[in-house]
């Protein structure tokens, strides 16, 4: 539903003769260093926005700032790239002010689960409409090899050199606590995998997760080998006839699985989101006031000062 | 001396008719003294008088001494009093601490079971009343002393004879909401206090007040500027709560849907300026705000603003610092912080509202200049302006209502976000690009299309494009009026809400025969081109201002302008004592500067 205000145009629909291709998705060329895992997430999100065939001036691509976050760059849509950390509440005054567009937020772990690690809790919390996907590679790219907030305990980086010694967070297990309605877990080199999931993500109604763990080829390399089949590790995917989705305490169990653990849909439940609730709160306040012209509103309150 | 006697010296004041009087009312927090403030400052309107006021508010929650001053007048009020006509004290302790700010052969009408001890001095007039025990009398014995400050209203009401139907007509609409026996209860209290003898003393007229214009409102600044936020465009924003700015966005949150708009509350500063920026992006005219503290937070966030060239309103209101300082007093040192803080050259406007009304007209101009130069724009308030109640002329809607709008039109195949020989237009997320690439925004160095670039050239180019569109704006703002003589010895200047007593101090120096005149300036950053024109009429240049002098001996708005004209005479007088200006203390320093050679 729009705003009442400024009649913003109903949700995106697909083109009538349906025919977004990637090339007409496709800007700028990708800066990544080749070999970066990157490259594979920007490829499905390309795939599944063709299959979804959202016209280009109905997306928004939002992100912060890391190797990940040049992301809208590299797609022909709107798009936003902001300061560190702080991507989601950029994206949240746009989802709240345009229930028209869709938005897409893109970003680092560093730049979500850290500098940003506030705003995601609040944003999950609020059920804000957007779709967010976070490229974790386990390590500071763009600064040239930090220890992240994900890195495991005894990695060794220019601020570990003798191997970090922080306990990493566990992202569905924080994301699970603060209330995300959507929460996924993929991976950059399972292109098939990570389309099913995001297009999961970008249906759901409602704050939606995707964790993708994408390689660092530059500064942490092999980080993910032992669940990438082709590398020798086992990629295990969630059975969702073993596992109810809707349920948080069985979430809760398998996101607490041992490195590399599982992959696929952790939760996925129905929660109003706060645009709808604050498109209700205007609803209801607009009618009790009965089709009143703005201006005249503004005049009865001044007249109460009087 | 205090002497320690158990009834009141002799009181006996003859019935006068006055132009102006000053009210102070001193008790506890919890003592209503804000709603009789707040009652006679709107009858004030109402009764074509003017008004200033003034409270101070405990910085605690509990509660504790609180004041709240009101300076009546026929013709133009400026300042809320440096001293009180009449001054009214709820305890001991409030006696003891404002009786000094009574002035010579001034009234004290007193609580009779709180204050017993009494300085008979500088012919002060004592006037012992049982406000708690005349108030359960009238309401019947059970309510307490709940309607106490109701009857003091009532008491003041006929001591001013002031219009009495008028103020119970304005007492009923607030509490006509209420419970009946809440609007009973007040009107008996009231009607207690009016009939109430208190002996030797004579009423007082007011002469007929000076503003015949039909509709004047009365309120304080900060709901004020909210209202102008509204009259501006503005539908979405976010915050985060701090005194003194929690008020603007309590009342956005609970408007805004009434126009279909949004006001979140974010999790902290750096949240509210992101999510607002997010909304601007969108093609909103959106808002945030914050006091020093806040606004030091968002400064990252604003410095982007200024590189992606997005139009924002930023509300600063300033209070007493650094760091959490004094959170419920006035202060103006977050000037520098507004023009010059955050990373890199980041060009942003700042305005400062002068008085209640102006916070109406400033959040306007704000709002178009934000749209008009694609850039942030802050307002400095401040904790004095935000909170004080004035009496003006009802804003014209009809002449200045904006519509909100969201231009999502299909832009031309040639369009370029930040072209480099014009001004900066962002197409918000929804319009269609005839030449099929979609544009982007961003924090980066950038080409005219938005793409980032590292060039040194580029950089130079946009730098100047963002710094230039200042000058074109500084060269159209009007000069400023100057406020007494045209020419002379001295010249003051202000900024923010010092504008009424500056005004005030001419008044005095002139009429002390000194050649002075005063100018304010609103636009505080960029400023009028041509300033120097008018300093060249005066010998010297007083900048006053609250806040430090420095290590250089002079205030932000003098350093300012100290740097950007070079101007040897121009000088300060500064002070940070979480008080608003008093006449004598701008009068006493300027003639200071003025005794230096
Ligand atoms: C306020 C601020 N602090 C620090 C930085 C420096 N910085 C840029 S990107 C980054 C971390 C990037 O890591 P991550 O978010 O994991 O993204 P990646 O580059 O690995 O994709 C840091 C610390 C910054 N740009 N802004
Ligand atoms: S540094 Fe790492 S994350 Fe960044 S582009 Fe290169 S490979 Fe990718």
């Amino acid at each position: 539903m729009s705003t009442a205000t400024l009649e913003a145009p109903a949700p995106a629909a697909p083109p009538a003769d349906g025919k977004l291709t990637k090339k007409m998705l496709t800007a700028d060329h990708p800066t990544w260093c080749p070999g970066c895992g990157d490259f594979a997430v920007l490829a499905a999100f390309y795939k599944v926005l063709e299959k979804l065939q959202y016209p280009h001036e109905k997306i928004v691509c939002v992100a912060g700032i890391g190797c990940s976050s040049r992301f809208p760059y590299f797609v022909n849509s709107h798009g936003i790239h902001f300061i560190h950390g702080r991507a989601l509440p950029l994206a949240t005054g746009i989802s709240l002010s345009r229930p028209d567009v869709h938005v897409f937020v893109f970003g680092g772990d560093g730049d979500g689960f850290s500098i940003g690690g506030n705003h995601l809790n609040h944003a999950a919390r609020k059920n804000i409409k957007l779709t967010y996907v976070i490229m974790d590679n386990f390590v500071y790219g763009l600064t040239k090899k930090q220890t992240s907030p994900t890195s495991p305990q005894g990695f060794k980086s220019k601020t570990d050199p003798t191997g970090s010694i922080d306990r990493p967070i566990n992202p569905m297990k924080q994301l699970l606590a603060s209330g995300a309605t959507f929460i996924a877990r993929t991976h950059a080199a399972q292109v098939k995998h990570m389309m099913d999931v995001f297009e999961r993500a970008i249906l759901h109604d409602g704050f939606s997760v995707v964790e993708c763990l994408s390689e660092c080829i530059m500064f942490y390399e092999g980080s993910f080998d032992d669940s990438w089949p082709k590398k020798g590790g086992v990629f295990e995917t969630i059975d969702e006839t073993q596992h109810d989705v809707k349920d948080d305490v069985s979430a809760y169990k398998l996101a607490d699985q041992p490195s590399p653990g599982k992959f696929g849909v952790f939760y996925d439940v129905d929660r109003p989101t706060k645009n709808e609730m604050e498109q209700k709160w205007i609803d209801s306040t607009q009618a009790k006031l009965g089709g009143v012209s703005q201006k005249d509103i503004l005049k009865k309150r001044l007249e109460m000062m009087r | 001396m205090p002497t320690a006697t158990a009834s009141a010296p002799p009181s006996s004041v003859p019935a006068q008719t006055l132009r102006n009087a000053v009210i102070r009312l001193a008790g506890n927090s919890q003592d209503g003294i804000q709603s009789i403030g707040g009652f006679l400052a709107r009858l004030a309107g109402r009764t074509q008088h003017d008004v200033m006021t003034y409270m101070t508010i405990p910085s605690t929650i509990s509660g504790g001494p609180s004041i709240f001053q009101l300076h009546l007048g026929s013709g133009h009020v400026l300042t809320a009093g440096d001293e009180a006509d009449v001054l009214v004290a709820f305890y001991q302790h409030s006696y003891d601490s404002h009786i000094g700010s009574l002035r010579e052969g001034g009234i004290c009408i007193y609580e009779s079971a709180e204050v017993t001890e009494f300085k008979n001095e500088r012919g002060i007039h004592h006037i012992g009343v049982p406000f708690t025990a005349a108030t359960i009398e009238a309401l019947g014995g059970s309510a307490r002393d709940r309607g106490k400050n109701m009857f003091v209203l009532g008491l003041l009401c006929a001591v001013y004879q002031l219009d009495r139907d008028k103020l119970a007509g304005i007492v009923s609409r607030q509490f006509g909401k209420k419970d009946e026996s809440v609007l009973r209860n007040a009107m008996l209290a009231f009607d207690a206090g009016y009939a109430y003898p208190i002996g030797d003393i004579g009423t007082f007229n007011f002469e007929e007040g000076e503003h015949k214009d039909e509709h004047r409102l009365s309120t304080d600044g900060n709901t004020l500027m909210t209202m102008g936020l509204i009259a501006a465009g503005v539908r979405y924003g976010s915050a985060y709560p701090i005194t003194p700015w929690s008020s603007i966005m309590e009342t956005l949150r609970s408007e805004l849907p009434k126009y279909g708009g949004i006001y979140v509350q974010a999790e902290d500063e750096l949240a509210a300026v992101s999510m607002t920026i997010g909304a601007a992006y969108a093609g909103h005219l959106a808002v945030t705000g914050s006091a020093g503290p806040g606004l030091s937070l968002k400064m990252e966030a604003l410095s982007y603003a200024s590189m992606a060239e997005i139009p924002l309103i930023v509300i600063n209101v300033q209070r007493g610092g650094p760091s959490t300082g004094l959170p419920t007093s006035v202060e103006q040192s977050d000037l520098l912080q507004a023009i010059y803080g955050s990373h890199g050259d980041c060009p942003r406007i700042v305005l400062a509202p002068q008085d209640v009304e102006d916070c109406f007209y400033i959040a306007l101009e704000a709002g178009k200049l934000a749209r008009e130069y694609s850039c942030p724009v802050i307002i400095l308030s401040d904790q004095g302006l935000s909170s004080r109640i004035e009496a003006f002329t009802e804003p014209d809607l009809d002449k200045c209502w904006v519509e909100p709008m969201l231009d999502i039109a299909e832009r031309a195949a040639d369009f370029k976000p930040y072209p480099l020989d014009s001004v900066t237009r962002h197409a918000p997320p929804g319009a269609k690009m005839a030449s099929g690439r979609y544009p982007h925004v961003t924090g980066l160095e950038h080409d005219e299309w938005g793409h980032p670039s590292g060039n040194p050239k580029m950089h130079q180019k946009m730098t100047d494009k963002r710094r230039n569109k200042l000058i074109e704006l500084s060269k159209k703002l009007p000069l400023p009026e100057i406020y007494g003589e045209q020419q002379g010895d001295v010249l003051l200047v202000g900024w923010g809400s010092t504008y009424g007593p500056i005004k005030e101090s001419v008044n005095r120096m002139l009429s002390e025969g000194h050649k002075v005149g005063a100018i304010h300036i609103r636009h505080v950053h960029p400023m009028p081109a041509k300033l120097d024109t008018i300093f060249a009429k005066f010998k010297k240049v007083v900048v006053v201002e609250m806040n430090d002098s420095g290590m250089y001996g002079y205030g932000q708005l003098a350093t300012m302008l100290r740097a950007s004209l070079a101007d040897p005479k121009i000088q300060s007088v500064c002070k940070t004592d979480g008080l608003n200006f008093r006449i004598r203390e701008i009068v006493t320093g300027v003639e200071k500067v003025m005794a230096a050679n």
